[in-house]
């Protein structure tokens, strides 16, 4: 009876594993291939100018940020969600940030006369308010989305309005003047480590520790623990995940906390890396951060992604701009190139997705 | 073998069992008990109330009146957790498996072994041992995938419900339900589900399985109770009765007697 099926089983998967395995192999990996035609173009052409240690160094600290909103957004789309709001959290995180940095580190005489006695206390904790402004953000849109059973684009969308209005409320819709410098000259450019190389000067900043220190947490997390399995999941079926006993709403609130505290963690780092909170930038920074973590291989639909992936993925528009301004092209075709980047990855996906299925 | 079976005390039953959906009586005075190391088929054409009786049985569903029996207890499961907790697992007929996950994460989702110390505190999980214990399970019920760490969305529908039954098989410890689980497979791959079905009943845990495939039912049922309406209206056995008695059952064309109908109890 059942060895009919068996052999008939056999049969159907047998046949496939190694053009299948061969086909997610090449599909899994074309996101770093794309970065290195990007990264061979330059080279050919603006040879060592591009690709050189200096320059690396330089990709990998301006792209800190982004790294760090990519990690956060991967979780939330590996659970077939969406994050709309982390850029104006962002900015709402590094204005809050900035304004209790400012509060703690004088009184308003002295920091009119731009002294801020107290700074050793207002840095700190400024940076933490930051943080914590983007963690509450996030669980708000958790909470919203799963209390309120709405769709995590429309919650999302809407805490984009709200985070970047009380942004541009608090802040009087400019930069937040009078940050203490030190924010910036004695934290985010402090040189941990720094080497000469062949008369180039390489250093390692608190950016550059935070964002790939997170980065690989977040890989450990999403592979070696039960968190991970759950967000993969619940975005692979929500229904059976329910039904396996795991709390998928509670599960949600924290993916959702934890990329808006990632948000708040790139708001802190914006003051510590420009000294000042802006409200200007930042505005399309979740489309950014979608853009990347697709290209860097997670599925829109849920259940796939990998923090590599969407790391490699983060760093091609800093490769693209960095090299651009390099080859004095209008660093404008940045976008043109992401565009075409973004759709040719999804499109990969999909044809990967339907090569595996149709077994 | 039926009549030992017969003497055993029921690990689940379902006492005068009533269900109002506002005015629809889904279930009246429902009366059904299984017993260790039987398949007791579950028919009844749609809208009969095979699903809410289940529902009702596992925790989905709150009922109105009546009683459910648990290993000689009365009950009341608060959820579906409540009841799997009991050792009461289902199997769904859409394949209630994550399709992007492997058959070891599969068959432990939301029981997942940790590591130990610090690391298992932190969610760490013991991908070794489960892999192990898959493994094991599979190769008990010799149900063959080519990699069990393979993503399911890549293997065959009969394949995924093999995992699908592994796993319930693997977690229950009194009764398996199979909601149509070969509702959506081709027939060498049901052919694979019903030999798990008397397999696990050849381990003593009783499976009440719910179909509407006819032949299937009477390959392998040991009892058949038959809904309409919301009421119990027959129990047939397979071996006496014929396909025909038991669509007749369904459809009310053929009349039996109420006592026959609860002669189980």
């Amino acid at each position: 009876m059942s060895s009919a099926s068996e052999a008939y089983d056999e049969a159907v998967t047998e046949a496939l594993p190694a053009r299948q395995r061969m086909l997610s192999r090449v599909s899994q990996s074309f996101t770093p291939i794309i970065l290195l035609i990007i990264v061979l173009i330059f080279f050919a052409f603006e040879g060592t100018k591009f690709l050189s240690l200096r320059n690396l160094n330089e990709i990998a600290i301006d792209s800190s940020q982004l790294v760090v909103l990519t990690v956060g957004t991967t979780f939330v789309i590996i659970t077939a969600g969406i994050d709309l709001s982390i850029g104006s959290v962002l900015i709402l995180s590094s204005v809050v940030a900035a304004k209790v940095m400012i509060a703690l580190s004088g009184t308003p005489e002295q920091i009119a006369a731009f002294e801020f006695p107290n700074q050793h206390i207002g840095i700190p904790v400024g940076l933490a308010a930051g943080v914590v402004t983007g963690l509450i953000c996030g669980v708000i849109n958790g909470l919203l989305t799963t209390r309120l059973q709405m769709p995590s684009f429309i919650v999302t969308l809407g805490m984009l309005g709200i985070a970047l209005g009380l942004g541009q409320l608090l802040s009087g819709g400019t930069s937040v003047p009078n940050v203490p410098p030190a924010v910036q000259v004695d934290v985010g450019l402090k040189e941990l480590v720094a080497v000469d190389i062949a008369g180039q000067h390489l250093r390692i900043t608190p950016p550059i520790v935070i964002a790939y220190g997170i980065a690989l947490i977040a890989a450990i997390v999403l592979n070696r623990t039960r968190f991970g399995r759950y967000t993969y999941a619940i975005g692979s079926n929500a229904a059976a995940s329910r039904r396996a006993g795991i709390d998928v709403d509670l599960h949600l609130v924290k993916v959702f906390g934890l990329s808006g505290l990632l948000a708040g963690v790139a708001g802190a780092m914006d003051l510590m890396r420009f000294g000042t909170a802006s409200v200007g930038s930042h505005q399309a920074d979740n489309l950014a951060a979608i853009s990347a973590s697709v290209i860097g291989g997670t599925s829109l639909f849920g259940g796939i992604g990998t923090i590599g992936g969407a790391v490699v993925g983060a760093f091609i528009p800093t490769v693209l701009r960095n090299g651009l301004v390099i080859a004095s092209v209008p660093p404008f075709w940045q976008n043109v190139a992401i565009g075409a980047v973004l759709i040719l990855a999804v499109y990969l996906d999909q044809r990967r997705r339907k090569a595996e299925e149709r077994m | 073998m039926v009549s030992t079976v017969a003497t055993r005390a029921p690990v689940l039953e379902a006492r005068n069992i009533n269900k109002h959906f506002g005015p629809v009586h889904a279930l009246k005075d429902v009366n059904l008990s299984v017993r260790p190391g039987e398949v007791l088929a579950l028919i009844g054409d749609n809208g009969a109330g095979k699903s809410t009786l289940i529902n009702v049985l596992t925790g989905v569903l709150p009922f109105d009146s009546g009683e459910i029996i648990f290993d000689g207890q009365p009950v009341r499961f608060s959820s579906p957790q409540d009841a799997r907790e009991h050792g009461i697992e289902t199997v769904y007929q859409d394949l209630a498996v994550a399709p992007h996950l492997d058959a070891v994460a599969n068959i432990f989702l939301g029981r997942e072994h940790r590591t130990g110390g610090l690391p298992g505190a932190l969610g760490f999980l013991d991908n070794d041992r489960m892999r192990k214990e898959t493994d094991e399970q599979l190769a008990r019920l010799r149900v063959r995938v080519p990699d069990i760490e393979r993503r399911l969305v890549t293997l065959s529908g009969g394949q995924r419900q093999g995992v699908a039954v592994a796993r319930a098989v693997m977690w229950a410890s009194k009764v398996v339900i199979m909601d149509e689980p070969t509702a959506a497979l081709g027939v060498a791959q049901t052919a694979m589900v019903l030999d798990l079905v008397t397999q696990v009943r050849d381990t003593g845990i009783p499976v009440i399985f719910i179909s509407h495939n006819m032949p299937n039912v009477f390959q392998v049922a040991d009892r058949i109770v038959v809904l309409r309406l919301g009421e119990v209206v027959a129990e047939l056995d397979p071996k006496t009765a014929s396909i025909e008695d038991a669509v007749g059952a369904m459809t009310g064309s053929m009349r039996f007697a109420r006592g026959e109908a609860n002669q189980g109890e």
